[in-house]
């Protein structure tokens, strides 16, 4: 399958192509044969558990299925972790940082992967580190240019969570809540819980405004695991017979 | 919610200067700005020299990846760019505003030269450094590649991977690969020494010519009590 049956085969939406903007030149010719499925959502939405049973569902149906996510490059990922850690980066070298690493990701596991024709399914993508980047004051095209290179998705799910049912799922899994993912660096509020809540306000605030432009669905994620589960199995298996019909 | 980055930049007045020098390996371009410091320290001025791919967080990270050997030319470029952002968000920026005259061995002009030619979209990067504030004064230092080519092979038994440019399959052969990677990159200094309005210095002049010439046109950028003072004869 090459790139123009690809094209005709996702239909009108994704017509423009399989990158969102200036495509890696050298990599235009692409033959893809995998499907890649992205998966987004706060922290404690229950994404990465999502994953887990998505990936045994398919495995179970006969897929190869493999996983991907932000800060997982072996290159890249530690560098970001310490740098952090040492509270010195600005906010430009941080969003270039996180964009290094999901380059080398998306050039050395994802496209690699769906090339060889595995149903690829990622624990967040670039909406998250828009997101960020958005909240943080910088402006929406600079980070669209940024991401320019990176892959279309076949399917964006994105696992709406109440921010403050979501405080309570951060605090079952670890009795405290992270630096970063309350948004600590913005300044919203010397009250820790007080900053989380209005920092994924925020976040939230920015999934809805890219909702259409990159055709993310909305996943009612205060449900129980087994009814997202059952909700995006439909939709996955939908999607995947309704290509085969073609 | 989102507002431009530049624009806060743009709103601080900036009093320091950017001295900018451009040109690709064995121009000289590094040994005319260490003069050029050695000068303006001399004369009092506050001085901040800095240089490409020297942030101490992402160097580490890049010489890694360069090992490897597996760094593609978009995450090549962003970890090029990291480094640059880094540099100027803790160090040419604040030192601009507080004054300081900034030697910049390397600017963007080289991660567009070098993207460019590695085979990156020139808008994907340029759109990238745009936060980047203008230079004062460019220098570019333009030599015949021959020249070039020569003082650097002199000096160094080997050339490294990605250094020769072996990355784009351009010749098996080291050296070879070397000339035409750089004269690719001269290709791109060429198109933007027009657009970019760079200042030409011509790389085949004698060290003292050359620096007799950095040092009158960067007199013109700096206050007049300074042209005054370095006019006056020294005291015995």
């Amino acid at each position: 399958m090459n790139y123009k049956t690809i094209r005709s085969l996702r239909g009108k939406k994704l017509r423009k192509g399989i990158f969102y903007g200036h495509a890696i030149p050298y990599l235009e010719d692409t033959e893809i044969k995998g499907r890649f499925i992205v998966i987004e959502g706060p922290d404690a939405s229950g994404r990465s558990t999502q994953i887990e049973l998505l990936s045994s569902k398919l495995e179970a149906d006969g897929h190869a299925v493999l996983n991907a996510g932000l800060r997982r490059s072996e290159l890249i990922g530690q560098g970001i972790l310490e740098a952090k850690r040492n509270f010195v980066l600005g906010r430009k070298t941080i969003s270039l940082f996180y964009a290094a690493d999901f380059a080398d990701q998306l050039e050395n596991k994802i496209i690699p992967g769906l090339r060889a024709g595995y149903i690829v399914l990622s624990d967040r993508y670039i909406y998250t580190l828009m997101a960020r980047e958005a909240v943080r004051g910088i402006s929406s095209s600079w980070s669209r240019n940024l991401y320019g290179f990176a892959l279309r998705p076949d399917i964006v799910f994105y696992l709406d969570v109440d921010p403050n049912e979501l405080v309570h799922r951060v605090f079952k899994k670890n009795s405290y809540l992270d630096y970063y993912e309350s948004g600590t660096d913005l300044r919203l509020s010397d009250n820790m819980l007080e900053s989380f809540v209005m920092y994924q306000k925020l976040l939230r605030k920015e999934f809805k405004r890219m909702q259409k432009r990159y055709n993310i669905i909305s996943i009612n994620g205060n449900r129980s695991i087994s009814e997202i589960n059952e909700d995006l199995r439909k939709r996955i298996d939908v999607y995947l017979q309704n290509l085969q019909n073609y | 919610m989102s507002y431009n980055m530049n624009d806060i930049t743009k709103s601080i007045p900036r009093r320091g200067k950017l001295i900018v020098v451009e040109g690709i390996d064995g121009s000289g371009k590094s040994t005319q700005l260490r003069l050029l410091e050695k000068w303006l320290v001399s004369r009092n001025m506050p001085v901040f020299f800095t240089e490409w791919n020297s942030s101490e967080t992402v160097k580490q990270i890049t010489k890694k990846g360069k090992k490897s050997g597996q760094l593609t030319p978009i995450t090549f470029s962003l970890l090029h760019a990291t480094d640059f952002a880094d540099r100027y968000e803790r160090n040419i920026l604040p030192l601009l505003h507080a004054g300081y005259i900034v030697l910049a061995d390397r600017y963007v002009y080289t991660a567009y030269a070098r993207d460019i030619v590695r085979g990156c979209n020139p808008n994907w990067v340029k759109k990238i450094y745009e936060f980047a504030i203008k230079p004062e004064i460019v220098f570019y230092f333009k030599v015949p590649i021959d020249i070039a080519v020569d003082r650097i092979l002199s000096g160094r038994p080997r050339l490294k991977y990605y250094e020769a440019g072996m990355d784009l399959n351009l010749s098996n052969d080291p050296y070879e690969s070397y000339r035409i990677f750089q004269s690719r990159i001269i290709e791109q200094y060429e198109f933007l020494s027009v657009s970019e309005n760079f200042t030409i210095v011509d790389g085949t002049m004698e060290i003292e010519e050359s620096q007799r010439f950095l040092r009158s046109m960067v007199m013109k950028l700096l206050p007049l009590q300074f042209a005054k003072k370095n006019r006056r004869p020294r005291r015995q």
